[in-house]
């Protein structure tokens, strides 16, 4: 595509129909925000934790996709459960949640500590940023394998689409599983 | 590749994405964290949230590829002061599709609010919230984008594997300050 094609209706044409989708997937993940708002605005390491792990679930998933994507397309991947590029991406997606969530609980609790007081322990941010990690990159897995596989069946390029799905899947899985971990450990 | 060797590269290669990330969702989270008093005042305001973070990071990293793209193809000059009308096309499509997506969040945030028998503040405000908060971030993003994937690209950097990390973490910091802003200009003209 020559930059002479970069015009304001050709660029909406091909991004605005995805983006109004993802919208309104989005708006769903609001809307599961919202039946928690009362534990946020109780707790503000809470409400800090949110954009960081709508954020790194997102992230967990476009990383993923994007090293598929490009094995895909060398033709070094296949679809079996025991593939060795599958599984040990698989590996370090895990890896990299429980190597991340840990530093976000305990910068999500000292960050309200600094701006107006936490009301929960280190220990609690820490265990809801760490279980919702660990349950969010195995998500990512599932839904990115998914999601590739299904581009691969239908003659997509994983490129176009696999990537912008799973990370919005993703974002919203962040906020679902977040409030489940909420509901669990605080009660 | 073994599959130890797939996770080791996997693992070394997302670590500084991520990172970057953390930072930026910390930022961001703070940010939101002193929007509390904001979230109570105009009913409904936090279901907006994700879908406008999450709009900034989809324009401006498709802004981003596509400079990329453009950039490895030699289809464009990596300065600024050569910009040229295919750029600030490209920049222009991605503020304005932003600002629809906005509008659009908050014409649906709206009615799901409403069918559910939610408090919401109203379309009018969110809309407003939204435009406003859409061309703050959108400018800043735009500019942002276009300036560090270039001066990335004149020092030998591969814009592809810079514009993921720089849109989610500039994204989630100018979105959520962006967002603030928004917020307190509608408070300050009388709506929520």
């Amino acid at each position: 595509m020559a930059t002479t094609d970069w015009t304001v209706r050709a660029i909406t044409r091909a991004m605005l129909p995805v983006l109004l989708v993802l919208t309104v997937i989005e708006i769903g993940s609001g809307l599961v925000l919202g039946t928690f708002e009362g534990d946020l605005l109780r707790y503000p390491s809470l409400l800090i934790l949110v954009p960081v792990t709508i954020g790194t679930a997102g992230n967990l998933g476009s990383i993923l996709a994007a090293r598929l994507s490009t094995a895909f397309h060398l033709g070094t991947l296949s679809f079996a459960p025991d593939d060795d590029m599958l599984a040990g991406n698989a590996l370090a997606t895990v890896a990299l949640a429980l190597t991340v969530f840990p530093i976000i609980g305990v910068g999500a609790w000292g960050l309200a500590v600094v701006t107006g007081g936490a009301r929960l322990t280190a220990g609690t941010v820490v265990l809801v940023a760490v279980s919702s990690g660990a349950i969010l990159a195995v998500l990512a897995v599932v839904v990115t394998a998914i999601a590739t596989y299904a581009a691969y069946r239908r003659g997509l390029d994983p490129d176009d689409v696999v990537i912008p799905v799973v990370t919005n899947t993703c974002d919203v899985l962040g906020v679902v599983v977040l409030f489940a971990v909420v509901r669990i450990v605080i009660g | 590749m073994t599959r130890r060797s797939v996770a080791v590269e996997a693992y070394k290669e997302g670590v500084p994405a991520l990172s970057a990330s953390l930072v930026g969702g910390l930022l961001a989270g703070v940010v939101l964290g002193g929007m509390r008093s904001d979230l109570q005042t105009i009913d409904g305001l936090l279901v907006l949230v994700p879908a406008l973070l999450a709009t900034r990071g989809n324009v401006y990293g498709s802004l981003g590829a596509r400079i990329a793209t453009a950039l490895h193809q030699g289809l464009l000059e990596p300065r600024v002061s050569e910009a040229d009308d295919a750029l600030l096309r490209a920049v222009a499509a991605a503020i304005s599709n932003g600002l629809l997506a906005s509008v659009f969040a908050a014409v649906v945030a709206t009615l799901a609010l409403l069918s559910l028998g939610r408090p919401s503040a109203g379309l009018f405000t969110f809309a407003a919230i939204s435009i406003v908060a859409g061309l703050l971030s959108g400018i800043a993003l735009a500019t942002t984008v276009v300036f560090v994937v270039f001066a990335g690209y004149r020092r030998g950097y591969n814009p592809d594997t810079l514009v993921g990390p720089l849109v989610t973490t500039a994204g989630d910091v100018f979105g959520m300050a962006a967002l603030l802003l928004a917020v307190r200009v509608v408070i300050l003209l009388g709506g929520g």
